[in-house]
């Protein structure tokens, strides 16, 4: 459903994405680890469209199309969400008229009708509990004053509501204790879905723990340098990062 | 030209001079005359004046306007939109009393609300104590300018220990073109007394027309005054609006300002605390095209224990110019002052231009006095966040916009005017694709 071929990307002179190719089929869960400053985040940008990227080569398709021509939220609307590493506040607009902007203008895209008030309610306070999340959370300012795991846990929830077929998450877990990881983990396992690919970006293993990867990739200086299914990342984390870097003379 | 207007509007005295209120009172014909020989010295102000630096008036000089003698006919129903449910409403349309459009609540017990013609006959002495009682250290061309020609306007007078119930709103209408709309306003709440007014200033038509309209307030000891303002002129209007209020011992002044019509606006607010008196001054401004909104405030603490707490914010779009001046003053006597002033501006084009001057005059020693001033613009990263979440750039934007906006809203208490003032605010904006029920 997604596939990247050779994808080189710099922002201003410096190159930061040095020849990615990676090939995700429908309903798998990728896992893509990596040292701090290897690339991962910038690659779940330029797949959700974020400027200030530039792509010097290579091609990204999703489902069929040329993904990298669609502006960010024709890629929202075609399935594709990222869960940002550091979610914005937004002081002014309430989380519920987020996701209520967001889910209609994605539902009219599929040419759906909106959701009156009652069906959008029920849909989002039942989504709330995916996540442990109070509703009173749906009347707040998105993300402002929200904790570290609480930004990550509604990140999840608009997730949960938006359904998309690619759902890429930027280290969802860092900055969380154990008891959000559960949470959040518990979430996006109960997402998890023959229809809905997973990208998990992550520096720790420990995700993987609660949600189990079919692939693993470790990304380090740019390059995807090694890739294989969930045991490499307990490999990892016996041997470190320095392992693989120097297996693959990165 | 500059003679040649000058001379419009005292020719526009001495041929309305008959029909306006208190037109019998030497006391008032007196007033009248120093202020239009005060009017006729000065002219409007000008850029040279410190007070006026950033913004010049001379369009309003262009064009002479008159007052309406007649009765434009303006009906009910393209009002209803401007009125704040639940408020007793006097109306006056091109600056006179219009008593089919008004519902004059009649709450007794010697308080007084009515148009100041009326006041004028039935309450010279009330007014004559307090009229002009305000402004008398100030000194404006606007002042004079509306002194001398003022056409109409209300009088609330309560009690001591009064309370009225329901808000009371003055809804100024300019229908006709070229109208010079001057009202005049006198508000005394004796001590221990409370009131919520809400004034508002509307256009109906196309052509431009003035607005020059003045407000002194008396809050006295232990009064609680709740003022709004909420001005929606139309796109060629010229707009002068001054709030002038002396705040007793104990009182409390609580205003905001919502600015969003006009051609050239200037919002004027002066407020002068006693001992252990309190004021909040809200305000939210949006300018586009090639509008002009100037918000001055000035705050006053006279005695110790006063507090004021200051919150304006600005939207300039196209090539809008916007203008924030606050002045504090702290008298030398005003210790344990405690005074907050934070402005903060969202440009959403590179056309577009704020001056912002905030004034500390600080006389006390033992004082707390802070002030903030931001400009910036709508940050990239939160149009990318509502983006990766399906809404369009341009969408995201505007709510982004509205968000901004929405925070001084957002402040108003009385659901009616909160929501009539959201209406106001969409408005405005451009389209947003936000609507009402997500609020
Ligand atoms: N906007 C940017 N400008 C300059 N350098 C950047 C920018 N974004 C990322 N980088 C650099 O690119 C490298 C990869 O960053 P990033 O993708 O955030 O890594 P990761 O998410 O793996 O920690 C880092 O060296 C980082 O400093
Ligand atoms: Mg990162």
């Amino acid at each position: 459903m997604l596939s990247i071929e050779n994808l080189h990307v710099s922002v201003g002179d410096k190159q930061i994405l040095k020849g990615i190719s990676l090939n995700i089929g429908h309903g798998e869960v990728h896992a893509i680890m990596g040292p701090n400053g290897s690339g991962k985040s910038t690659l779940a940008h330029v797949l959700a469209g974020r400027d200030g990227y530039t792509v010097n080569s290579g091609t990204v398709r999703y489902n069929g199309v040329d993904l990298l021509d669609l502006a960010p939220e024709e890629r929202a609307r075609e399935g594709v969400f990222l869960a940002f590493q550091y979610p914005v506040e937004i002081p002014g607009v309430s989380n519920i008229v987020l996701l209520k902007a967001a889910l209609n203008s994605i539902r009219k895209h599929k040419g759906l009708d909106e959701l009156d008030a009652m069906d959008f309610i029920s849909l989002v306070k039942s989504k709330t509990k995916l996540v442990d999340m109070d509703e009173k959370f749906l009347y707040r300012a998105v993300n402002e004053g929200f904790s570290g795991g609480e930004k990550k846990r509604n990140e999840i929830l608009q997730m949960a509501v938006l359904e998309p077929r690619l759902a890429i998450l930027d280290e969802t877990d860092s900055g969380l204790d154990i008891d959000a990881i559960k949470i959040v983990s518990d979430g996006v396992n109960a997402l998890r879905s023959e229809d809905r690919s997973i990208v998990l970006v992550t520096h720790y293993q420990r995700l993987l723990d609660y949600i189990k990867p079919d692939f693993v990739h470790v990304l380090a200086g740019g390059r995807i340098v090694k890739s294989g299914d969930a045991s490499l990342a307990l490999e990892l984390e016996d041997r470190g990062y320095g392992w693989v870097q120097q297996h693959a003379g990165a | 030209m500059s003679v040649q207007f000058k001379e419009h509007y005292v020719s526009q005295y001495s041929a309305l001079q008959a029909s306006l209120p208190g037109t019998g009172l030497p006391w008032l014909n007196a007033l009248r005359k120093q202020a239009l020989d005060r009017f006729s010295r000065s002219g409007f102000p000008s850029p040279r004046e410190e007070e006026w630096r950033y913004t010049n008036v001379a369009p309003i000089e262009r064009k002479l306007f008159s007052p309406f003698v007649g009765t434009a006919s303006v009906d009910s129903a393209s009002l209803a939109r401007y009125r704040v449910d639940g408020a007793a409403c006097l109306v006056f349309v091109d600056g006179q009393f219009n008593a089919a459009l008004s519902t004059v609540p009649e709450p007794g017990e010697d308080i007084v609300i009515c148009p100041m013609g009326e006041a004028m006959e039935k309450h010279p002495d009330l007014v004559e104590k307090h009229f002009g009682s305000v402004i008398q250290r100030e000194s404006s061309g606007f002042l004079s300018f509306n002194t001398a020609l003022f056409t109409d306007g209300a009088l609330v007078f309560l009690p001591e220990g009064m309370k009225i119930d329901c808000p009371l709103q003055l809804l100024y209408v300019s229908a006709s073109p070229d109208v010079l709309s001057t009202a005049r306003n006198l508000v005394v709440a004796q001590p221990g007394s409370q009131v919520e007014i809400i004034e508002s200033y509307v256009g109906l038509g196309d052509a431009g027309y003035l607005t020059a309209a003045v407000t002194e307030l008396l809050v006295a000891d232990d009064s609680y005054v709740t003022w709004s303002k909420l001005q929606s002129e139309n796109g060629r209007a010229f707009h002068f609006g001054g709030l002038y209020a002396d705040v007793g011992p104990n009182g409390r002044l609580d205003h905001s300002s919502f600015s969003f019509g006009g051609l050239l606006v200037r919002n004027e607010v002066h407020v002068d605390l006693a001992e252990a008196s309190e004021c909040s001054l809200d305000g939210l401004f949006l300018a586009t095209g090639r509008q002009h909104v100037d918000n001055h405030t000035r705050i006053g603490h006279r005695k110790p224990h006063g507090v004021s707490r200051e919150f304006y914010k600005g939207i300039l779009d196209q090539r809008a110019r916007g203008v924030f001046q606050g002045r504090v003053i702290v008298d030398q006597y005003a210790q344990k002052t405690d005074s907050e002033m934070n402005n903060r501006n969202l440009l959403l084009s590179s056309d577009a231009e704020i001056d912002i001057k905030p004034q500390l005059e600080i006389y006390a020693d033992d004082v707390k006095c802070a002030h903030g001033v931001t400009v910036g613009q709508i940050e990239d990263e939160s149009v990318f966040y509502l983006q990766s979440r399906g809404v369009d750039a341009v969408a995201a934007r505007n709510m982004l916009t509205f968000a901004f906006a929405n925070e001084m809203v957002g402040k108003i208490d009385r659901p009616a005017l909160r929501s009539l003032v959201q209406d106001e605010l969409l408005d405005a904006l451009p389209a947003t694709n936000l609507r009402k029920e997500w609020l």
